[in-house]
């Protein structure tokens, strides 16, 4: 009975706040139904697991984002509106019991998906290891491959 | 009313929340043991049927009752 277990490997390559759910939904979902799960954070996806990640959202360039009032784009662009736009978004999170992004990452570790940042990534945005969280390991492109190569499944949000 | 050995009551959480909490409990309970999963979320009727599957256990029952979903997982 001991099938071999299967694996879900996934890159996470945005750093906005409606764009970093997919990738921590989906690996503690696998983890869940005993999936061996991996995330590689690639360039704007390492905010994900930085100590304090910095998460807003914005319409712009996002026409599919389901508004309250359908804006004009150039009224989209206003200052302030990146702000209006995340607390919107986190007012709707919140009002449907959805997990904030720090809960639903600690469960992802909890539940042993293993979670790796680029190493280019933080070179190239001058990123501190420490500014990330204990549990995240850096590593290149070659790591990733080679989880992925054996993985069942591959996604990348 | 039939007795089940743990209870989970999964109301007003959204996936994968009710899977999540399911596999926990299902974690810390003895083989043959039943657990019976209370959720309000109406993807968890096709979620707990996928789970069961691919984690090997047994869904004995799965019924809805005003917007209420009942599960009834078996631990194999």
């Amino acid at each position: 009975m001991a099938a071999r277990k299967k694996k879900l490997s996934i890159i996470a390559s945005r750093g906005t706040l409606d764009w970093a759910y997919p990738p921590l939904i989906h690996a503690s979902t696998a983890a869940a139904l005993g999936y061996d799960t991996e995330i590689f954070f690639t360039s704007y996806g390492v905010e994900l697991v930085k100590q304090t990640p910095r998460l807003k959202t914005t319409a712009i360039g996002n026409p599919g984002m389901p508004m309250p009032v359908q804006l004009p784009v150039l009224l989209q662009a206003m200052p302030g509106m990146q702000s209006v736009m995340t607390m919107l978004m986190k007012q709707k999170l919140k009002s449907k019991g959805v997990m904030s992004i720090e809960q639903l990452r600690a469960l992802c570790l909890e539940s042993g998906v293993k979670m790796i940042a680029c190493e280019m990534t933080l070179d190239l945005f001058d990123i501190d290891q420490s500014d990330l969280l204990d549990d995240v390991t850096t590593a290149g492109i070659a790591t990733y491959l080679e989880f992925a190569g054996k993985s069942h499944i591959s996604l990348t949000f | 009313m039939a007795q089940y050995d743990h209870e989970l009551d999964a109301s007003g959480l959204n996936c994968p929340l009710p899977i999540l909490r399911a596999r926990k409990s299902l974690g810390e309970m003895k083989q043959n043991q039943t657990l019976h999963i209370i959720a309000t979320d109406p993807g968890s009727v096709k979620d707990f049927e996928a789970f069961t599957k691919q984690t090997n256990n047994q869904l004995l029952s799965s019924t809805e009752i005003d917007g209420q979903f009942n599960f009834v997982i078996k631990k194999t």
